[in-house]
């Protein structure tokens, strides 16, 4: 429900950093979304096309990695990853934890960018007589 | 043409948090507890506020409210009636708050609450109501100290297991409407136990704010909360 405001704040911060390279194309935008992130990833595909449709990000890809979520156990000082959201118990000793050390993540890990070659610079006088 | 890969390894969210973790700094600065209440949609979440307000208010407690809904200022005329100073915020269709809207509010609090000097300082908690929503207020950051996840006993034991996310990330849970837990056939320690799973050792409360059941506890833990130094470092 809320992944029109995700895509929103993708944009602006895809935008934002894109700027510092003038010219270049975003080709695709990787993002890593933690299993406990809350965002349906169909529904922030279809509102990431909606989003970017009038922007310069315009046909940008959108590569979603998912984050499991891995807890650490005080009992057996282990950390592991939960097969399912709905138990925090350590897989291996059984014990509750609420030590969650991943799987909230919602970030942008990098932009793929398309740069235009760099001409090459025109050889001054004094480089032609070397 | 030429590739290039940036890294960003940037939150999606940054500028809420960024702007959340500016308003914890000033809560703080101000000694006030703010809390972030969520629940779904028909919990009794204004219900408990109201009595909540009533009751800290009749304390000697100063107390506010912000409260989210995507229209009408109905919740916040009825918290007003507690005699706490209450905001309302519209959100026009959006289905969380977020920071900056909190921080758009709280913009001349000092007048509302008749409180001289720094900004907040008047006050002693400050309740956010969110907008009645189990998924999307989980990202957002309200610059809060305590979340707290409502669950009344009409809508199902289950409730925590379907919205992992949000449960997970609370500091705090309260069901409510335990008056009409009976008839509604609530299975209380199946509850408690689909609570513990999702968020281990979190602290629960059972609360009707019809009958005041359980509001001792719950308003001797706030202002157990709100005297605890650690809260009040930056």
């Amino acid at each position: 429900m809320h992944e029109l405001s995700i895509a929103s704040s993708i944009v602006e911060a895809v935008i934002e950093s894109a700027a510092a390279y003038p010219g270049a194309r975003v080709k695709e935008v990787r993002l890593r979304l933690g299993a406990l992130s809350a965002v349906v990833e169909d529904s922030l595909r279809f509102c990431w096309e909606l989003t970017i449709a009038d922007t310069s990000l315009a046909g940008a890809l959108l590569a979603i990695k998912t984050v499991p979520v891995v807890v650490h156990c005080p009992a057996c000082g282990k950390n592991s990853q939960l097969e399912s959201v709905q138990s925090f118990r350590c897989p291996l000793c059984g014990e509750l934890t609420a030590d969650l050390l991943e799987g909230r993540e919602l970030e942008i890990e990098s932009i793929e960018l398309e740069e235009p070659d760099q001409a090459e610079p025109d050889l001054t006088p004094d480089q032609v007589k070397e | 043409m030429t590739t290039r890969i940036v890294e960003l390894r940037r939150g999606i969210l940054k500028k809420n948090d960024e702007l959340a973790a500016g308003l914890r700094l000033r809560f703080n600065a101000a000694g006030v507890l703010v809390l972030n209440l969520v629940s779904s949609p028909g919990t009794g979440k204004t219900a408990f506020l109201e009595r909540t307000l009533r009751e800290l208010l009749a304390r000697g407690f100063r107390a506010a409210a912000l409260v989210g809904d995507l229209e009408t200022d109905n919740d916040a005329r009825r918290l007003a009636a507690s005699g706490a100073p209450v905001r309302q915020i519209n959100t026009h269709g959006i289905c969380h708050l977020d920071a900056e809207m909190i921080s758009k509010h709280l913009a001349g609090w000092d007048t509302v609450t008749g409180a001289n000097g720094a900004e907040l300082a008047g006050l002693d908690f400050l309740f956010i109501e969110n907008v009645g929503n189990l998924v999307c207020p989980s990202s957002y950051d309200l610059g809060e100290k305590i979340r707290v996840a409502l669950l009344s006993v009409t809508e199902g034991e289950d409730k925590p297991l379907k919205y992992p996310t949000l449960f997970n990330s609370a500091d705090a849970a309260v069901i409510t409407k335990i008056d009409i837990a009976e008839p509604c056939d609530f299975d209380r320690t199946l509850a408690l136990k689909n609570i513990n799973e999702i968020r281990p050792g979190i602290k629960i409360f059972e609360t009707s704010a019809k009958t005041g059941a359980g509001m001792e506890e719950w308003l001797a833990w706030l202002a157990a909360e709100r005297a605890a130094p650690e809260r009040l470092k930056s």
